[in-house]
């Protein structure tokens, strides 16, 4: 099939980018979304063009690499998967598909269509850790889990840190990563102990680093690969409004 | 309690909390309406009792705190929300995501402002400020606001102006009611879907109802 691509151009974190269309013929809609893409490159580098840059690595839906927002919506038109899941096969002949980078103030462009994602870590540093000595692993049910925490706390834990939530939002908020971090371990023993002040640090960091605030429209929890809940948010509210009054 | 005010988090639940007082006082406010379809002595018992007690009195100047609060803190957070994505996307769609009521709660929090203005300078100022009829009622003199609010209602664009209004408010509430749980954090799964139910009764009997008292007026002079 043919498609018209309005793909997002720019040098360097310090040039301005621009749209550029590219109108690719042959295209299969037996292959993925990236796939496709390494199509347009091999023909852009067969014209001895630059090719697009991209991230991606596993393909599969677990790494959180990709990134892209297409025609309008983080990780394309299905909703709870990445853009390595996204098959062309949702495409059709003659279809104008316009591929962007995430965009916000915390997650600028550095190439093409890559985003640097390390606010990401910066917020993760301010809290998402544990630093209470656990020593050598302790027998498994010295420490009881009971069954409904641990589920929770390993659905907040399939986080993968793409940024989808950021992208979705229309403040840019981090919201959604920021409470998947803190009930991944508020839910468990060891984390906790620290969970009031994980929350209120993370959440100063997050404001620090020019992330917007959550009006919970939702967009976030429909648009991440992985579904994580907005009652995680509210757990994240629960833990802040106790660290702070 | 320093860090409450400075994080994004604790502005937004001074939103949350202020927009649950200020629909408390909704639900009151339509309720004192609804007199008006009972007649004209009930409901001018009813603005008398709502002017004269000692109680609705002292709860006015907090309600006006929290209109300030709500409008400031939102204009505040809409202002900083504005500047972290620079540069915008060129192509969006939330349609599949998100309700058109959550993505737009400034734009109808400013219209709804702008009727707060006209129904103020209209309805809350004439009975408080300008000389209006006095009728007797059991025995007593009071403010004839159910002629007021009779006459006002006559006039088509008017209800027009209401009708629009309350529209707009039921939308506002409908997602703001159960974004300001999840915002104090008195939300999970289950929780969420409750409010966001009863959010959704609430807001449509906010705005039916004060349509329907509008709507009722207008009718009747059209068919006296």
């Amino acid at each position: 099939m043919n498609l018209t691509l309005k793909i997002w151009r720019q040098k360097n974190a310090n040039s301005k980018g621009a749209f550029v269309t590219y109108n690719l013929e042959g295209a299969s809609q037996e292959m993925s979304f990236l796939e496709m893409l390494d199509y347009l490159n091999s023909t852009l580098i067969g014209k001895g063009e630059e090719p697009i840059a991209f991230e991606h690595d596993c393909r599969e839906g677990i790494c959180g690499s990709c990134s892209l927002y297409i025609n309008g919506r983080a990780h394309g038109q299905d909703s709870k998967s990445a853009t390595c899941e996204l098959r062309m096969s949702r495409y059709k002949d003659g279809d104008t598909i316009v591929i962007e980078p995430w965009r916000s103030k915390a997650f600028p462009v550095i190439k093409d269509l890559i985003v640097d994602r390390s606010a990401f870590e910066k917020i993760l540093e301010a809290g998402g850790f544990i630093s209470a000595n656990t020593g050598a692993a302790p027998e498994a049910n010295s420490i009881p889990v009971p069954r409904e925490h641990a589920d929770k706390s390993f659905d907040a834990a399939s986080c993968i840190g793409c940024g989808a939530c950021v992208s979705a939002c229309k403040n840019a908020s981090a919201q959604l990563f920021i409470a998947s971090k803190v009930s991944q371990l508020a839910l468990l023993p060891q984390g906790r102990v620290e969970a009031k002040l994980r929350a209120r640090n993370m959440i100063a960091k997050a404001d620090e680093l020019g992330f917007g605030s959550c009006t919970n429209t939702g967009a976030c929890e429909i648009e991440c690969p992985k579904g994580i809940s907005l009652a995680h948010i509210a757990r994240l509210n629960r833990e802040f409004l106790k660290a702070t009054l | 309690m320093s860090n409450f005010f400075k994080a994004s988090i604790g502005r937004k639940v001074l939103v949350g909390l202020s927009g649950l007082f200020l629909f408390s006082f909704i639900l009151v406010h339509l309720t004192v309406n609804l007199f008006l379809l009972a007649g004209q002595e009930s409901y001018n018992i009813a603005t008398h009792f709502m002017t004269t007690n000692p109680v609705i009195q002292t709860i006015e100047p907090i309600l006006a705190v929290g209109f300030i609060l709500h409008i400031a803190y939102s204009v505040w957070l809409t202002f900083l929300n504005q500047k972290t994505r620079p540069q915008k996307f060129l192509k969006v769609d939330q349609s599949k995501s998100s309700t058109w009521a959550s993505r737009n709660m400034f734009v109808l929090g400013g219209l709804i402002f702008v009727f707060l203005i006209i129904h103020i300078s209209n309805f809350w100022y004439k009975l408080n400020f300008t000389e209006i009829g006095y009728i007797e009622h059991g025995g007593e003199m009071m403010k004839d606001a159910y002629t007021m609010v009779a006459s006002s209602f006559a006039i088509w664009w008017y209800v027009v102006i209401y009708v629009a209004g309350a529209v707009l408010l039921g939308f506002h509430l409908n997602h703001g009611f159960q974004s300001a749980f999840q915002t104090i954090g008195l939300s999970n799964e289950i929780w969420r879907k409750r409010w966001t139910v009863i959010g959704n009764f609430l807001s449509i009997v906010i705005a039916a109802g004060f349509s329907i008292i509008a709507l009722y007026f207008l009718i009747k002079h059209l068919i006296s």
